[in-house]
């Protein structure tokens, strides 16, 4: 076999092992070609939401819609946290992950919340934190808490690390993955300084009846196994005109969690930012994040 | 003679001046009524008030009401842990309308406005709960918005938190494959789901 025999041989093998089989399904070969949101038109879009819909109904036996809404504009989101507040219950954990339909098993979850002792070192040492803490209640005595989720940088390392710009920094301030186009090397959970992304190891499983099927393709829409996600503001809530809070700021008992729009002097995340004592995690690295932690005593 | 000139008019003078100066301390007055007033209606969720108590007239229409500052031998569930030793019942409540809140200053708000009566010595965390900074707020960044009273969150008459219990915590890396299925709880009236793990 001369040289040019073989790497015809070889495309050919590469081809068949990459490419769908011959006779799988018109939809597999579609997802397959399926373009980068970001290059995408209307109609593409559409055609895209529709064979989406069609594969979730055809999975899950349910409606599922997927909603493209564009970022609202004179809008940047921010965040805020109230950490004279925060009692360490995790209602905002299981909140995201019912609203955001992550996987229950393999579980995956979008906030972690740390449990640190009073008068310890801490910003700077988040490592040393704990986040498997099980009192019978909370807050335990002498310990207060801070949960960490995506914070949403304007200079996010993730996005500059991703071989395949699956994911990308939104004109709302949003970072946002397109699954379909993420190839889940993991790059970007690598350079996140703040743990915020998770990879799918496994099939992601939810029960049926759980399902929150009012999605967002660039948000809560069920994921495939491969692919890295992310916290995104629940943008299929905050991008609706009016939009709602955030899943985990409604839950929150205590009221810790703010979140409106940066660029309104109105906003109580502007008002916060000027009257309270503020800072943002890992400051140094100057990811400068839209995720503000504050304390309010 | 010159003397009794000036002295008539300046008696002139001040009889002219007279009804211009009160009519501007009326005005003042009034403005001041109006900031006063300035707090905006709020959206609020509804106060929950203990199956079978409201309204309060219901029982104490039929009573003379008893000023005296002592222990009652009736509403012995509520424990009075919020200054106590500065404050008791009539203080916000009012003795001839048991139906209204009162204010310091003898005004009647209504349990849906009870803010206005927190705020009196709460001055700063009223401001804040203003523009949403402190306490909980639900429904649109951008829009209608529904505000937690104070006293949804805080028991008024023992306004510390309760401690709660925290959901489960995260699977250890080394659980994460003995996760068998999920079950839902209730937790403050909604379904959450949590793993259930292989024994
Ligand atoms: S729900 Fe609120 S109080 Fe509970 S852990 Fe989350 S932020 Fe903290
Ligand atoms: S904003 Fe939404 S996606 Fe992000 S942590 Fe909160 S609930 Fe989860």
């Amino acid at each position: 076999m001369n040289r040019r025999n073989f790497l015809k041989t070889a495309a050919l093998g590469v081809g068949g092992i990459l490419l769908p089989a011959k006779d799988s399904p018109a939809s597999v070969w579609e997802s397959f070609f399926q373009k980068y949101y970001r290059e995408m038109n209307d109609k593409e879009k559409k055609d895209v939401v529709a064979r989406l819909e069609k594969e979730y109904e055809e999975k899950y036996k349910k409606h599922i819609k997927v909603k493209t809404n564009a970022p609202l504009p004179k809008v940047l989101y921010g965040y805020g946290l109230d950490l004279s507040r925060c009692v360490g219950c995790r209602r905002c954990v299981y909140a995201c992950v019912t609203e955001n339909n992550q996987s229950r098993n393999p579980q995956i979850q979008y906030i972690t919340v740390l449990q640190f002792e009073q008068g310890e070192k801490w910003v700077s040492d988040l490592e040393e934190s704990n986040k498997y803490y099980n009192p019978e209640t909370v807050p335990a005595p002498e310990h207060f808490y801070m949960p960490v989720q995506c914070q949403q940088c304007e200079k996010p390392p993730c996005v500059k690390v991703c071989p395949t710009q699956a994911t990308w920094k939104e004109p709302d301030g949003i970072v946002v993955v397109d699954y379909n186009w993420c190839i889940g090397c993991r790059y970007c959970m690598a350079a996140c300084p703040y743990n915020a992304r998770k990879f799918n190891w496994g099939e992601p499983t939810i029960p049926v009846d759980e399902i929150n099927t009012e999605t967002h393709y660039l948000g809560n829409r069920p994921r495939i196994k491969g692919a890295v996600e992310k916290c995104t503001f629940c943008i299929q809530r905050v991008r609706e005109n009016p939009g709602r809070y955030p899943a985990c700021v409604e839950v929150c008992p205590v009221g810790a969690r703010k979140f409106g729009n940066l660029l309104d002097p109105e906003s109580e995340i502007r008002v916060l930012i000027e009257t309270k004592r503020v800072f943002r995690l890992k400051e140094e690295l100057n990811t400068q994040p839209k995720f503000y932690y504050f304390f309010s005593l | 003679m010159a003397g009794k000139l000036v002295y008539f008019l300046l008696l002139v003078v001040v009889m002219v001046a007279m009804p211009v100066y009160s009519e501007a301390q009326d005005n003042t007055t009034t403005m001041d009524n109006s900031t006063e007033n300035d707090v905006p209606k709020f959206v609020t969720t509804k106060p929950q008030f203990t199956e079978g108590i409201f309204p309060c007239s219901n029982c104490h229409a039929a009573m003379t009401p008893n000023r005296q500052r002592r222990e009652l031998s009736f509403h012995t569930e509520i424990q009075l842990n919020h200054a106590k030793r500065q404050r008791w019942c009539l203080d916000c409540h009012d003795a001839d309308n048991r139906n209204v809140l009162k204010l310091a200053n003898g005004d009647h708000v209504t349990f849906e406005e009870s803010y206005n009566l927190c705020g009196q010595c709460h001055g700063n965390i009223f401001r804040d709960w203003k523009t949403g900074i402190h306490g909980k707020r639900i429904g649109y960044w951008n829009g209608d918005k529904t505000y937690y009273l104070c006293v949804n969150c805080h028991n008024p008459h023992s306004p510390h938190f309760k401690p709660l219990k925290p959901l489960p915590m995260p699977a250890h890396p080394q659980d994460v494959t003995k996760i068998k299925s999920t079950t839902s709880i209730e937790v403050d009236g909604r379904k959450l789901y949590i793993p259930v793990y292989e024994k």
